[in-house]
């Protein structure tokens, strides 16, 4: 199952000079640090938005100070416009999926250690991987930017519903400019993520070192090879639909806008477009996005587990069946997200049954994380921590999919608070726990120096306890028809609720804050950290053969040979409780090894 | 601090629970025939998601309870059953819920998707428009006059693009900006949007709808209760989306007409 002649591939030689070491890089760990470092602006943008926004949906009439540098127009007087409410929540929503939720778990950490897990050197094509990421980059400078253009950025939400998307400027404010700088910054994104994804696929398939079969690559190796057969699918559909979008406002063309749309008593000069065409060929993409956030982590919360609770999963092969599964229903399913949308209803119970059956490979990793914890040695970390705080959100959002999955209770239940609460928790903050764990856990590998403990730990207990409380109450709202995307509560329904919004303000500020323990302890970390041995967690799989940090061609020009499953441990061997894939040390194990 | 932990999870768990054990934040009460099938959807849905979140969570932290920190040498033991059970124990266990709860959902579904207006309906037009709904009775003869939408206007107030000069069915057509209906007679509501998305949603009718421009899409209800209610717009359509608003009166059949009769004057 391996191709050790392919390794001629991806040889190059040492980096010379800044340039070329730190900016355009061809390393896959420097492209994967980037990748970090992009998400990581990206988060804290993010998280900006997010507590303006909830500062304004708590008290409405508050004046945010500063808030007028961002947008005179948008912020008069340091008091938000609706239009401007709007604008911010679709530039949260954007930059967290796309920048944040697919760029960390995905492109950063996939790139750093994807190659290392498989013993390869680098990824087969490094100019297409360096390409990819400064393609990413740019898409941010274009997306950013649509905050300092024209009357700002985009306010369709990050989902960019047609006909709004594509009737132009005569929309609203952002809906001219705003929208194809959107459109393409998501484009220019693509681009980055199928270069991506072609590397992984072909990383994983062909660059294996000597023993490494399929079965023996660690969970996380396994998680970006389906996320990146998902990502070459979906991310081809979604780029050619934002290249529509945007012919629709430069060329003419009426890909998403009907025939007689009256806009302030305008007749509109388009026909024959389709509205529903868009949310179709948007949620094709949208809900294996839903999975190429989680997934990796679901990669990621395996791995920080097993070497922590000392003991492999009760099954590699059905946790990896499990997360195929996933991404093969995640196809299946997308129609869920347009119930009622005016879609045929008996579509509707067509993507109603797929939705419902997903949750039992979904249950399928949970019980499996749970029941591999039971009689385990389970070491508690930051890490590991925040890979239990994981599972415990990933259930907690879970549940709630049993409820939108049901055409007959999404009538009451879409668009309102309820779904916000159930994405936040399963994919955004659930996938931001696995990017944590996977912080702690990797950062003395990428970095050479450990992360401070102590601070790791109140990070942990802020945010598990915050988030919690930020986005449970979510569900209430929505269970008493808070409808979301309002940027003030005018409806004499929703008055009692107001309270309730601003609790969730104060935990989320509170939460937010806890955020910047985290940023201060990996910057203070990174340059004055406890130097880190090679194996400080005591793992077994190959990126803790290397030195660390790993030199240019990660194995010091030796090709590592594996002679184990990818978690050998609660064995005794000379090394301790666990075997390393690349020690030829034999060992008794408890299953006969693949 | 694993113990800490395991307690925390737990208290969380049950803290999470109690809002919808008590009620706190009700759904909106029910004034349709059909939102009961709904209700008990809901119902027995929360009932089995809330009974696997409380028992995922607590077994997570029970075994994060005992099995954390333990000393070098303690054994490590496998789940009974192993990986085997689990699947069986998903297949059979979540297997049977979810498929339960989609088999017996479709009811409510159908109830309101799969069965045509009765003959009797009454039907009522709603225009949807950056940002308010309009609506429209097709008067004594029963018919709608055609939409044109060139002659779209609001500043003359012609919100639908009637013309009433050429037209014999809109001559008589009124058109509103609040919608009452009287209570318990079906009603075919006939949806156009004239220029975004936007969506009709009245939490206590259960009853939300998307409007597509290009595509006209009706939907049949009745309300059981008199009362005055909040049509709301749950599909971002703009800048004023958040106070995109209609009232719904249900009123008895004799102060329906005399509505009915005023606003015809108005015209």
């Amino acid at each position: 199952m391996h191709d050790v002649s392919a390794h001629a591939a991806q040889h190059h030689t040492p980096p010379q000079g800044f340039i070329r070491k730190h900016v355009f890089s061809l390393d896959h760990k420097v492209i994967g640090k980037q990748y970090y470092a992009l998400a990581l602006v990206a988060v804290f943008v993010g998280m900006v938005l997010s507590w303006i926004m909830r500062l304004h949906l708590g008290w409405t009439n508050l004046a945010i100070p500063g808030l007028h540098l961002l947008s005179k127009t948008g912020a008069p007087g340091d008091l938000m416009t609706p239009e401007y409410y709007l604008q911010l929540m679709t530039m949260h929503g954007t930059i967290m999926v796309f920048f944040v939720l697919t760029t960390a778990p995905f492109a950063a950490f996939g790139n750093f250690f994807l190659p290392i897990q498989v013993g390869a050197e680098d990824m087969p094509f490094p100019r297409f991987n360096m390409m990819s990421f400064w393609v990413t980059f740019v898409a941010f400078l274009v997306l950013i930017s649509s905050f300092f253009v024209g009357d700002g950025p985009t306010l369709g939400g990050w989902t960019q519903y047609a006909p709004l998307n594509a009737v132009g400027a005569v929309g609203g404010p952002g809906e001219g400019l705003g929208v194809v700088l959107w459109a393409a910054s998501i484009a220019i994104f693509c681009v980055g993520q199928l270069l991506g994804s072609l590397n992984f696929i072909t990383t994983t398939l062909d660059l294996r070192v000597k023993g490494m079969s399929l079965m023996r690559l660690p969970l996380t190796a396994w998680a970006w090879f389906i996320t990146s057969c998902m990502g070459l699918t979906a991310f081809a559909v979604l780029m050619p639909a934002c290249i529509l979008v945007i012919l629709d406002h430069v060329a003419g063309t009426s890909f998403f806008v009907p025939s007689n749309l009256v806009i302030n008593d305008q007749l509109q000069p388009h026909s024959g477009g389709s509205t529903l065409l868009w949310q179709h060929l948007f949620w094709f993409f949208g809900h294996p996005e839903v999975y190429i956030a989680i997934v990796p982590g679901m990669g990621i919360v395996s791995h920080v587990l097993i070497t922590n609770m000392r003991r492999p999963l009760l099954s590699h092969r059905v946790m990896i069946g499990c997360m195929a599964a996933i991404a093969i229903l995640s196809y299946m399913v997308y129609g869920h997200h347009m119930f009622v949308s005016g879609m045929n209803p008996f579509s509707s119970l067509a993507f109603s049954f797929p939705t419902l059956i997903i949750t039992i490979p979904a249950t399928i990793i949970v019980l499996l994380w749970i029941g591999s914890l039971y009689g385990s040695r389970l070491r508690i970390n930051t890490a590991s921590l925040f890979a239990l705080g994981f599972i415990s959100m990933f259930v907690a959002g879970g549940v709630s999919g049993f409820f939108l999955a049901q055409p007959s209770i999404d009538i009451m239940l879409h668009a309102t608070y309820f779904v916000v609460g159930h994405f936040h928790m399963v994919m955004a903050v659930a996938a931001i726990f696995g990017i944590f764990a996977a912080t702690y856990f990797w950062f003395p590998k990428m970095t050479g120096r450990m992360m401070n403990e102590t601070l790791g730990k109140v990070h942990f207990w802020l945010s598990f306890v915050g988030t919690y409380c930020i986005f449970m109450p979510f569900h209430y709202l929505g269970i008493a028809a808070n409808v979301r995307r309002y940027q003030a509560f005018v409806d004499e329904y929703l008055q009692p609720l107001i309270p309730v919004h601003r609790f969730i303000t104060v935990a989320a500020i509170v939460t937010g804050v806890a955020q910047f323990i985290f940023l201060y302890n990996l910057i203070h970390s990174r340059f004055w950290g406890k130097p880190a041995p090679d194996n400080p967690w005591e793992a077994t799989s190959l990126e803790w053969s290397t030195p660390t940090p790993p030199p240019f061609d990660n194995f010091g020009g030796k090709q590592p040979v594996v002679y184990h499953d990818p978690y050998q441990y609660g064995v005794q061997s000379s090394t301790g409780d666990y075997v390393m894939q690349a020690s030829p040390e034999q060992v008794a194990t408890e299953h006969e090894e693949k | 601090m694993a113990k800490f932990f395991a307690v925390t999870i737990i208290v969380i768990a049950i803290a999470s629970a109690i809002p919808i054990l008590r009620h706190t934040w009700p759904e909106p009460p029910d004034i349709s025939v059909h939102g009961h099938l709904i209700d008990e959807q809901m119902s027995e849905t929360m009932a089995e998601a809330g009974i696997s979140f409380l028992a995922a969570q607590f077994i997570l932290a029970i075994f994060i309870w005992k099995f954390s920190n333990r000393p070098k040498d303690a054994k490590i033991s496998k789940f009974p059953g192993g990986a085997r059970g689990l699947v069986i124990a998903a297949f059979l266990l979540v297997g049977t819920e979810v498929l339960a709860l989609g088999i017996f959902g479709t009811r409510a579904w159908a109830s309101v998707y799969f069965t045509p207006p009765s003959a009797d309906a009454m039907p009522v037009q709603v225009q949807a428009g950056q940002f308010a709904f309009y609506f429209r009775y097709p008067g004594p003869d029963g018919k709608f006059g055609p939409l044109h939408a060139s002659l779209i206007n609001e500043s003359n107030a012609n919100f639908f693009g009637l013309d009433q000069t050429n037209d014999q069915d809109s001559k008589d057509d009124i058109v509103t900006a609040e919608m009452a209906i009287p209570v318990n007679r079906e009603i075919h509501l006939l949806m156009h949007a004239k220029d975004v998305g936007h969506s009709f949603y009245v939490p206590e009718l259960r009853v939300q709808q998307d409007f597509v421009p290009g595509l006209d899409l009706s939907i049949h209800f009745t309300a059981t209760k008199i009362g005055r209610y909040e049509i709301v717009c749950t599909q971002l359509c703009g800048l004023g989306h958040y106070n995109m608003k209609a009232y719904l009166s249900v009123l008895s059949q004799v102060d329906f007409d005399d509505w009915l009769k005023k606003q015809a004057a108005l015209q």
